[in-house]
């Protein structure tokens, strides 16, 4: 049974010392493969929500779930995908144009996505864009045409929608 | 008080009588304090620690103390080497699911992350042996990792807990509280069986024509002997154990098909797909049990039951049915709804076809008069009582004893099945004759692993804790030696133990007694007189070195496949 699809788990852990370590740790020792991870504070002081993307089928990604949930640093887990979530990341990417592309049609590509510009110097300009994943990455491809340098990207956060279409609830 | 001195009162207050350790620089203020505690004249029993000689057999010590008495077992070490020693003692435990809290001591607090003599990062390290770990930084937080300790290790799945004090820790004065409770948002103990699951499972065994029980060591760690037997006798169900599953049900049962897989019996293993349902509880399936999975039981109905939810769907990956429950919870609520039902007659020829695998595996028994590897474990079922405790190490002598030594009464065999520790054996028979003092307690040992851990000899003779040690003695790696007998062309290499020291004169260098036996004869006068010794015994039972342990599932073949001879 090979499903393989991208899948998207949210925990809620508990905000201490020692939680990231045995979270990368389980990843490491079950041979899960994780695509990216983000942490921060989540609504109740004292816990944290991660956010994990991975690219693997449905036995894993059931795997990973009951793993996580057996941790008792863990307090929730919730499968997410983009038709229950919304799913959203960030990227800084440097861009150095070089002299060919005018600067309208740089600002052109920027806009188009929805882009900022958060730092300029004499030979390089820094844009700010976010939005779903797939976004991000064709936006990535793009500046290719326009001297990519270096990206920074958080990682997808997610959050599970409130209005879903019953049909849509069950995931994966 | 002191953290220390916290410590020792927590253990106390968790009905803690005997710990397995040995001392060093950094846990020296819970040694003392252990020592304060024992001598102050308020002290009832105390807390008897048992030094062992190695820091892994005083896990492996606590984790046979705890398989036998059902209770939590505790070890200590120092930091550093210690701490790094009892690691395969704990890997031991947690593979096998064995409730051991290990204590170890660490650098002070201002040390830490110096690379400070015998500093470690034994918390990280441990992390993925254990089911938690703690570091009380302050002295005030001993008692709650104590307490939590006790409270995690034994209950859902048993796993070993690790608490590492940092010495300053263990020396301060503080204000010192013992909480009665502690509480853990997302760990609780195991709810009862869901209802509606228990119902279905229930109407499919009573319906079912060809049903088989195969038990793991879930049974044996959630106590749920009875339940099983009467279970399976409300059945009228045949019952196969995997190798941790051993003794989970009396092997001397009608109903009984003995241990499955690698080396389990020929016949069981056969009759395994003809099932038309398998109830499997408390066993994670692993490869040692199933063979090659894709070619397990594909025609069966496979329901699994199992104390932990990650193991459903792990190596099995569609069970038709399953839930997540305690083995003796679910058990009790499946008698309960079978008992309701309705027990046909529809199964007679199916128990009767059961019945005559278990003679035809009692007729392969035959007895030789050469004293061979098969022969002395015959010979230790037939004089031990049924109430003695086995140990074993790990190679062919343990599979001899899956294959011959039938298991009759609950927690009397106890081996390392899941991480195959070699050296388990004997220190962890010092732990059961700490928990039975009463029992006798025989290590069945083979020459290579008797001298992982044979140090314990020491511990055994200083301490008084007298036990058997049968060391089934081919003078070689006996089993790696039969994988290259029959996989590697007979390409013998590094298996060869022939410098191995006589047996006999190291038990008595020890001070223990030892004794070589060279036939049957021998060999049941010296068991006789070992098992009501008032010093260890260790017995060398010279064999061929040529033995194989048969029959055997190659690696990589479907559970029919079975190499016979």
């Amino acid at each position: 049974m090979d499903d393989k699809q991208q899948r998207i788990i949210s925990a809620l852990v508990e905000n201490k010392p020692g939680v990231l370590f045995r979270v990368a740790n389980l990843f490491r020792r079950k041979s899960f493969n994780i695509e990216s991870m983000t942490i921060g504070h989540a609504e109740t002081p004292g816990l944290s929500r991660m956010t994990i993307t991975m690219s693997c089928n449905y036995n894993q990604a059931d795997q990973v779930m009951k793993n996580l949930d057996n941790l008792i640093d863990v307090r929730r887990v919730e499968p997410l995908d983009s038709r229950n979530a919304t799913v959203r990341e960030l990227a800084l990417v440097k861009l150095s144009p070089g002299s060919p592309p005018t600067r309208p049609e740089i600002m052109n590509f920027i806009e188009t996505f929805r882009g900022n510009v958060v730092d300029v110097s004499t030979e390089t300009l820094t844009v700010e864009v976010s939005g779903d994943p797939d976004k991000i990455n064709a936006f990535i491809t793009l500046a290719r045409n326009y001297g990519l340098k270096e990206v920074a990207r958080t990682g997808a956060v997610a959050l599970s929608r409130e209005m879903i279409p019953a049909e849509t609830t069950a995931v994966w | 008080m002191s953290g220390s001195e916290a410590l020792v009162e927590a253990l106390r207050r968790e009905h803690v009588e005997v710990t397995f350790g040995h001392p060093g620089g950094a846990n020296m203020p819970i040694y003392d304090a252990i020592s304060e505690f024992n001598t102050s004249p308020n002290t009832g029993k105390g807390i008897r620690h048992i030094l062992a000689r190695h820091e892994q057999s005083a896990a492996h010590m606590a984790d046979g103390y705890a398989r036998v008495s059902g209770k939590v077992g505790v070890c200590m070490a120092t930091s550093g080497p210690g701490a790094t020693n009892l690691l395969t003692g704990l890997a031991t435990a947690y593979m096998d699911s064995s409730p051991v809290v290990a204590i170890t001591g660490q650098v002070p607090t201002f040390a830490i992350g110096s690379d400070a003599f015998q500093e470690i990062d034994i918390v990280g390290m441990a992390t993925s042996v254990t089911k938690y770990t703690f570091q009380p930084l302050r002295a005030r937080d001993v008692p709650y990792a104590i307490k939590a300790a006790f409270y995690l290790a034994p209950t859902r799945r048993p796993q070993p807990v690790l608490i590492d004090i940092p010495k300053d820790v263990q020396q301060l004065e503080d204000d010192i509280e013992f909480p009665n409770t502690v509480h853990f948002p997302n760990y609780q103990p195991l709810p009862d069986p869901d209802p509606t699951i228990v119902k279905t499972i229930a109407q499919m065994v009573l319906g079912s024509q060809h049903p088989i029980i195969l038990a793991g060591g879930g049974i044996k760690m959630s106590n749920a002997y009875r339940e099983l037997q009467a279970f399976a006798e409300l059945l009228v169900a045949p019952v196969t154990t995997s190798f941790m599953g051993k003794g989970a049900f009396p092997e001397n049962h009608p109903l009984s098909l003995g241990c499955m897989g690698m080396h389990g019996a020929e016949q069981t293993n056969k009759l395994l797909p003809e099932s038309d349902i398998l109830l499997v509880i408390g066993s994670r399936l692993s490869d040692r049990t199933t063979g090659k999975i894709e070619k397990f039981c594909p025609n069966t109905k496979i329901i699994h039951i199992d104390a932990d939810k990650a193991e459903i769907g792990k190596n099995y990956k569609f069970p038709v049915v399953s839930l997540v429950a305690d083995a003796k919870a679910a058990l009790a609520a499946l008698s309960r709804e079978v008992e309701a039902g309705m027990m046909g007659q529809h199964r007679e020829a199916w128990v009767k076809k059961a019945h005559e695998v278990i003679e035809a595996t009692a007729e392969m028994d035959t007895a030789s008069s050469t004293l061979s590897g098969v022969e002395a474990v015959k010979l230790l079922r037939k004089i031990l009582p049924s109430y003695a405790i086995v140990t074993t190490e790990v190679g062919q002598h343990q599979m001899w004893c899956e294959q011959h030594y039938q298991v009759i009464e609950p927690r009397t065999f106890l081996s390392s099945g899941g991480l195959g520790t070699m050296g388990f054996g004997f220190p962890a028979a010092l732990g059961a004759k700490m928990a039975k003092p009463d029992v006798p307690v025989i290590d069945i040992a083979g020459d290579g692993s008797f001298q992982m851990t044979e140090n314990s000899l020491a511990t055994s003779v200083e301490e008084g804790i007298p036990v058997t040690v049968v060391v089934i003695n081919n003078r070689m790696l006996g089993m790696v030696a039969q994988w290259q007998r029959f996989f590697y062309n007979r390409r013998y290499s590094a298996v060869n133990l022939g410098s191995s020291p006589d047996f006999v004169k190291l038990a008595e260098a020890y001070g223990a007694e030892g004794v070589r036996v060279q036939s049957s004869a021998e060999l049941k006068a010296a068991v006789t007189k070992a098992i009501r010794s008032t010093v260890t015994t260790v017995i060398d039972v010279p064999i061929s070195p040529e033995e194989n342990v048969l029959p055997m599932l190659p690696p990589g073949a479907g559970i029919k496949e079975m190499i016979v001879g």
